[in-house]
C-alpha cells in the first residue's frame, strides 16, 4: 500500500518542477483566439466619416434586443456618413448582449465590427449601456471627425467604394 | 348577383361579378397575381407589365358565334400568342387563366430584373424597406440575380422636395404612376404628373406650392417602393421598430380609421412618441384614406407645451398645487356655489368625458346648465333624422342623390368628399347648394348657387318644387315655389332619388350666447334640412337623412350624452364655471359674469390663463375611449402612448370629483362608462367596447397578412370598425315638420370653416404650419 502512495507522490513532485498552465491575470493576458468576439466597436472611413448609416439592420438581427438605433439625415453642412442617413442615436446594451456576431454579419457597410475586448465589467448597469461615443473609433490621424462639412453633393451615396469590398 | 361570370384560374373555378378584372378575380380565389401599378382603388393601366398570365378564351365559331366543342363536348380554349396583363383585362365566360407556368414565372422574373435595373437597391436607409412590395415580390418573384451592370445604374436626386411635406426618391421610382392616378382620379387635385421620357422619367409637381394637396400624404402609402416620403417620417424609424395602436382621428367629423405607429425615442427624451400616423382599413368610413391634418396634426398629444400639473390661482398668479388641493377647492366652491354652476363642454373629448361630466353636474354640482360647445344648430334634428344604421357613401350608386347646402365638403370633412366623388362615378347625383364655389361643384349634377344668406329658403324651393303634397307645413313651403329652373331640376332629382342623403353644413353665422341663451342662427336652416327628408321620406333607411358637416370630431356624440344627462340652458346667475376642452376666450368671446373658474385643458389657453383653477387632461392618443362621428357611428380608440405629467383622463377627473362629493361611482375605466351609457341612453344600447372592437374582412384586402403587392403594415384593421346608432326615428318612429320662417339675410361676414385653420391643437404640429400660413382667409357674407 505504502509503494502505492510513493507512486502516486512521485507524479505530484515531478510536475512540481513543470512550468504553471494558469496564467497570472490580470497581471499576464493571454492573447484570444483569431475569431474571438468581444466588445464592439463602430468603424469610419479613411477620410474620416462614420460608416454606420443607421439602418438598425443590425438591431433587427439581433437576437438579444440589445441594439437601439435612430437615424436622423445627413446635410452637407453637417455630414456624418456618406449617403442621407446617419445614426444618431446608436446604443448597445451589454448585458443582454450575447456576443453572437449577427450584428457585425447583418452590416451592409461592415460599420460594427466585435474587437477582442472582453473586459467589460462596470460597477453600474447604467454604465453598460454603449453609446455611440464610446463605441465609434476615433477618426485616422490628420483627418476630422465627424461632423464634416463638404462641397455640396460629394457623397450622393450610402457607401464608399472602398466600403463594396469586404474587409478582414 | 345577377352577372355572374364562371372562369377557371389555375384550374380553380371562381365565380365574379361582370366587369371584374382577372388580378381581383384570381384574389378572391386566393391565387396572388403579383402587381406594381395596379391598386384596387385606382384605374388600371398596365404599366408595370409585372401581372403577365397566359389567358385562354373560349374558342367561337365564326360562321355560327357558337363555341367550338372539342371531342369530349367541351368548349375548345385558345390561349393567346403572348402573355396579358391580368390587371387590364376583365372576365370573361368560360375563361381559362394560367399564372404559374414557366412562361408566366419567366416575364415576371424578367420585369422584375428590368424594374431594378436603375433602383439603387439602398434598401438598408429606405422608409419602404420592410413593407415594400418591389421588396417582397423580388424575394417571391424575382430573379435573384441581374445581367446589368451595377455601375450602369442611373442615378437622380434622392433628396427632391415635391411639396412641403413630401419628398421625392427620383431613383427609387419605378414610375407605376400610383402617385400620380391617386390625385388624379381619388383626390382630383391634378398636381402631379411625368416629366422626361424613357429611363429618365421621373414625377414632377405642377402646382405652386409644390404638391398642393389636401391628400399629398396618401401617396406616400400606396407608393409601392420609398420614393415618396412624409418630412414627418423620414428616417425616423424601420417600420418594424414601430407598434401600431389602431386610433380615430381627432380632427374632423368623419372619424377616419386610424393607426398610430409609436416608438420609444431618443429625440422624444426617451419617452414614447407617435412617429406616423397611418389610415386603418375602414371601408365604410375612410376607406385607406386620410387627410393631411389627421396624419400630420398628431404633435399636440407630445408637446413641450402641454400641462403637467394642477395649477391653482393664489395672488393672481398660477401656481403648481397637487391634485387633492386641486380637487378639495373645486369641490368647496361648487357646494358654496349650491346650484348655481354651469359647465361648458368642448365637442372634441369623448363620449365617456361628456357622460360623466353631466352625471357630475346632476348628481355632484346639483345643476343642469350644460352647453356643449361650439354651438351648433341642429344636433337634436340629426340625433332624430341622421343617415339610418347601415349608412355607407361607399354604397352609393345609380339613384341616390347627395344634396349638400352651406358647406364646403372638402374643407370640413374632406374624406367625404373622395368618397362622395367615387359615388358621383358609380351614377349617383350631386346637388351641390351654396353661396359661393367649392370643390364639389365639379361634381355636382346641378350646383346652384344662392344669394348670401338665402340657403333656408334655396331649400324650401327645393322642397316646394319635390312635392305639392298637404302636410302641416305645405302652405307655407308653397310661397317658396321656384321660378329658377336649376332648383325645379334638382326637385326633379329629388323626387325620383331611391335614396337622399342632405349634408347640412354651417356657413352661417354660428349661434352666440345672449343672456345665457344660444341665438337661433342656423337653426332655420337646420329644420328645412330636416323638413325636406321628412317630407320627401327619406328618413330612418341606411343612406337616408341627415349628414352634418359638424365642427369636430365628437360634435355629435357630446351632444348625445349632454341631453341624455338632461341639459338646460344657462338660466340666471352662474357662481363656478367649469370649463373642459374649450377656449371661449381664445375665439374672442366672453364668460358669464361668475366668481369661480376650473378650466381642464391640455394647454394653457387664453381662457386657462383667467381660470382659478387649471386641471391637466390626458389627449385622445393617452387614453381609451370612443368618438360618435357625423354618422353617429361609435369608434374606439386605444391607449397608444403613457400619460404626459401629473394629467389624467377627464373622466378620471370627474370621477375623483364625484368622490369629495361623496358619491361613489364604481368606474374603473372608459370601458365601465361605456356600460352605463349603453344601459341609459337609448341610440346607444348595446354597446360595449367588445361588439366597438369586432372587426370584418374587408375588401378589397389591402395590408392584410396574405397581401404582398398593396403595401404598408398598418392599413389590417385589427382595432374594429365600430357600430352605428340608431337615429331617435328609428326607434321611436316619430317625425313631424315644424315650420320656422327662413330669417332674412344677416349682412354678417362670416369666415367658413377651412381645413387647414389654425386653432390650439394643429398649432402644436410645426411641419404643418407652413399649410395653415399658405390657406388664403376666405370671408363671405351669410
Amino acid at each position: 500500500m505504502l509503494t502505492e502512495i510513493f507512486k502516486g507522490l512521485s507524479i505530484t513532485l515531478r510536475e512540481l518542477f513543470k512550468p504553471p498552465v494558469t496564467i497570472q491575470y490580470p497581471e499576464i493576458k493571454r492573447p484570444v483566439r483569431q475569431r474571438f468576439r468581444g466588445r464592439h466597436e463602430l468603424r469610419r472611413y479613411a477620410d474620416g466619416l462614420e460608416r454606420c448609416i443607421g439602418c438598425a439592420l443590425c438591431a433587427a438581427a439581433c437576437p438579444a434586443d440589445a441594439i437601439y438605433v435612430e437615424p436622423a439625415e445627413n446635410t452637407d453642412a453637417e455630414r456624418y456618413s456618406p449617403g442621407e442617413r446617419y445614426a444618431k442615436t446608436y446604443e448597445i446594451n451589454m448585458l443582454r448582449c450575447i456576443f453572437c456576431g449577427y450584428c457585425e454579419d447583418a452590416c451592409p457597410t461592415d460599420a460594427i465590427v466585435l474587437t477582442d475586448v472582453y473586459e467589460l465589467a462596470a460597477d453600474k448597469r447604467r454604465d453598460l449601456i454603449y453609446t455611440k461615443d464610446m463605441l465609434i473609433l476615433p477618426p485616422p490621424s490628420g483627418k476630422p471627425g465627424t461632423p464634416q462639412q463638404v462641397a455640396e453633393g460629394s457623397y450622393p451615396r450610402s457607401i464608399l467604394p472602398e466600403g463594396l469590398v469586404s474587409e478582414p | 348577383m345577377a352577372d355572374l361570370i364562371n372562369l377557371f384560374i389555375d384550374d380553380v373555378a371562381v365565380s365574379v361579378p361582370k366587369g371584374t378584372l382577372i388580378v381581383d378575380a384570381a384574389k378572391r380565389a386566393d391565387i396572388d397575381i403579383p402587381v406594381f401599378c395596379y391598386h384596387p382603388k385606382l384605374k388600371p393601366v398596365g404599366m408595370c407589365r409585372m401581372c403577365l398570365v397566359q389567358v385562354g378564351r373560349v374558342k367561337l365559331d365564326r360562321g355560327t358565334g357558337q363555341p367550338v366543342l372539342d371531342a369530349n363536348g367541351s368548349p375548345e380554349i385558345a390561349y393567346g400568342p403572348k402573355l396579358e396583363t391580368s390587371c387590364t383585362t376583365p372576365v370573361e365566360p368560360g375563361m381559362r387563366v394560367i399564372t404559374n407556368t414557366d412562361l408566366v414565372k419567366r416575364a415576371q422574373k424578367d420585369v422584375l430584373e428590368f424594374l431594378l435595373t436603375s433602383h439603387p437597391l439602398d434598401c438598408p436607409i429606405c422608409d419602404k424597406g420592410g413593407e415594400c412590395p418591389l421588396q417582397n415580390l423580388t424575394l417571391t418573384y424575382g430573379p435573384g440575380v441581374t445581367r446589368f451592370d451595377y455601375a450602369d445604374k442611373q442615378h437622380l436626386d434622392k433628396h427632391y422636395p415635391l411639396g412641403e411635406l413630401i419628398f421625392l426618391d427620383k431613383e427609387r421610382c419605378i414610375q407605376c404612376a400610383r402617385c400620380i392616378r391617386f390625385q388624379d382620379e381619388i383626390a382630383d387635385d391634378h398636381v402631379l404628373g411625368f416629366y422626361e421620357r424613357g429611363r429618365k422619367m421621373q414625377i414632377e409637381t405642377m402646382s405652386t406650392p409644390g404638391f398642393d394637396s389636401k391628400f399629398s400624404g396618401n401617396t406616400t402609402d400606396i407608393c409601392p417602393v420609398g420614393a415618396l416620403t412624409t418630412r414627418d417620417f423620414r428616417f425616423r424609424a424601420r417600420p418594424w421598430e414601430i407598434t401600431n395602436v389602431p386610433s380615430i382621428c381627432p380632427h374632423c367629423p368623419v372619424g377616419c380609421n386610424i393607426s398610430l405607429g409609436t416608438r420609444r425615442s431618443a429625440k422624444g427624451g426617451g419617452e414614447w412618441e407617435i412617429l406616423r400616423v397611418m389610415p386603418r382599413q375602414n371601408e365604410a368610413v375612410n376607406e385607406i384614406w386620410i387627410c393631411d391634418k389627421g396624419r400630420f396634426g398628431h404633435h399636440y398629444a407630445r408637446s413641450q407645451a402641454r400641462l403637467q400639473k394642477p395649477l391653482i390661482k393664489k395672488e393672481g398668479r398660477l401656481v403648481e398645487a397637487t391634485w387633492e388641493e386641486a380637487f378639495s377647492l373645486i369641490a368647496d366652491r361648487f357646494r358654496a356655489a349650491n346650484g348655481k354652476a354651469a359647465g361648458w363642454l368642448g365637442d372634441r373629448v369623448s363620449n365617456e368625458d361628456a357622460w360623466l361630466f353631466g352625471k357630475l353636474f346632476r348628481e355632484g354640482f346639483n345643476s343642469a346648465q350644460l352647453v356643449n360647445r361650439p354651438h351648433v344648430a341642429g344636433l337634436d334634428l340629426v340625433a332624430r333624422y341622421g343617415v339610418g344604421v347601415g349608412t355607407n357613401l361607399g354604397n352609393l350608386g345609380q339613384g341616390d342623390v347627395v344634396f349638400i347646402v352651406a358647406g364646403d365638403v372638402e374643407e370640413t370633412a374632406p374624406v367625404h368628399m373622395l368618397r362622395l366623388k367615387a359615388a358621383v362615378e358609380r351614377g349617383a347625383k350631386l346637388i351641390v347648394a351654396n353661396a359661393r364655389e367649392t370643390k364639389m361643384d365639379r361634381y355636382a349634377a346641378i350646383s346652384i348657387q344662392y344669394q348670401p344668406g338665402m340657403d333656408t329658403q334655396t331649400v324650401y324651393s327645393l322642397l316646394a318644387s319635390v312635392s305639392n303634397q298637404q302636410s302641416a307645413i305645405s302652405s307655407q313651403v308653397a310661397k317658396f315655389a321656384p321660378s329658377d329652373n336649376k332648383i325645379k331640376a334638382a326637385g326633379q332629382l329629388i323626387a325620383e332619388a331611391q335614396n337622399l342623403i342632405v349634408m347640412l353644413g354651417d356657413e352661417r353665422p354660428y349661434p352666440v350666447m345672449v343672456q345665457g341663451q344660444y341665438t337661433d342662427a342656423g337653426r332655420a336652416l337646420a329644420q328645412a334640412c330636416a323638413n325636406l327628408v321628412v317630407a320627401t321620406g327619406h328618413i330612418g333607411k341606411a343612406n337616408n337623412g341627415l349628414l352634418p358637416l359638424w365642427p369636430h370630431n365628437n360634435t355629435q356624440g357630446v351632444y348625445d350624452m349632454l341631453s341624455a344627462q338632461g341639459a338646460e340652458a344657462l338660466s340666471g346667475e352662474v357662481k363656478a364655471l367649469y370649463l373642459v376642452g374649450t377656449d371661449p376666450i381664445g375665439e374672442g368671446q366672453n364668460l358669464p359674469p361668475t366668481d369661480f373658474v376650473v378650466v381642464q385643458e391640455l394647454f394653457l389657453t387664453p381662457t386657462a390663463q383667467q381660470a382659478d383653477v387649471v386641471l391637466p387632461a390626458l389627449a385622445w392618443a393617452e387614453r381609451d375611449g370612443t368618438f360618435t362621428n357625423a354618422e353617429r357611428r361609435v369608434q374606439r380608440y386605444y391607449k397608444a402612448l403613457p400619460p404626459t405629467g401629473q394629467a389624467k383622463a377627464d373622466w378620471e377627473i370627474f370621477r375623483l370629483i364625484a368622490e369629495k362629493f361623496g358619491l361613489k361611482w364604481s368606474f374603473f375605466s372608459a370601458e365601465g362608462v361605456m356600460h352605463e351609457i349603453a344601459a341609459q341612453v337609448a341610440a346607444y344600447a348595446g354597446l360595449d367596447y367588445v361588439c366597438l372592437a369586432e372587426t370584418k374582412e374587408e375588401w378589397p384586402p389591402v395590408g392584410t397578412s396574405s397581401d404582398l403587392y398593396f403595401g404598408g403594415t398598418a392599413y389590417d384593421n385589427r382595432g374594429g370598425v365600430g357600430a352605428q346608432t340608431k337615429s331617435l326615428f328609428e326607434i321611436n318612429g316619430r317625425s313631424e315638420l315644424k315650420w320656422i320662417e327662413p330669417p332674412p339675410p344677416s349682412g354678417q361676414s362670416i369666415e367658413p370653416r377651412r381645413l387647414n385653420r389654425p386653432g390650439t391643437l394643429i398649432d402644436q404640429s410645426a411641419i404643418y404650419e407652413v399649410r395653415l400660413r399658405a390657406a388664403e382667409l376666405v370671408k363671405i357674407e351669410a
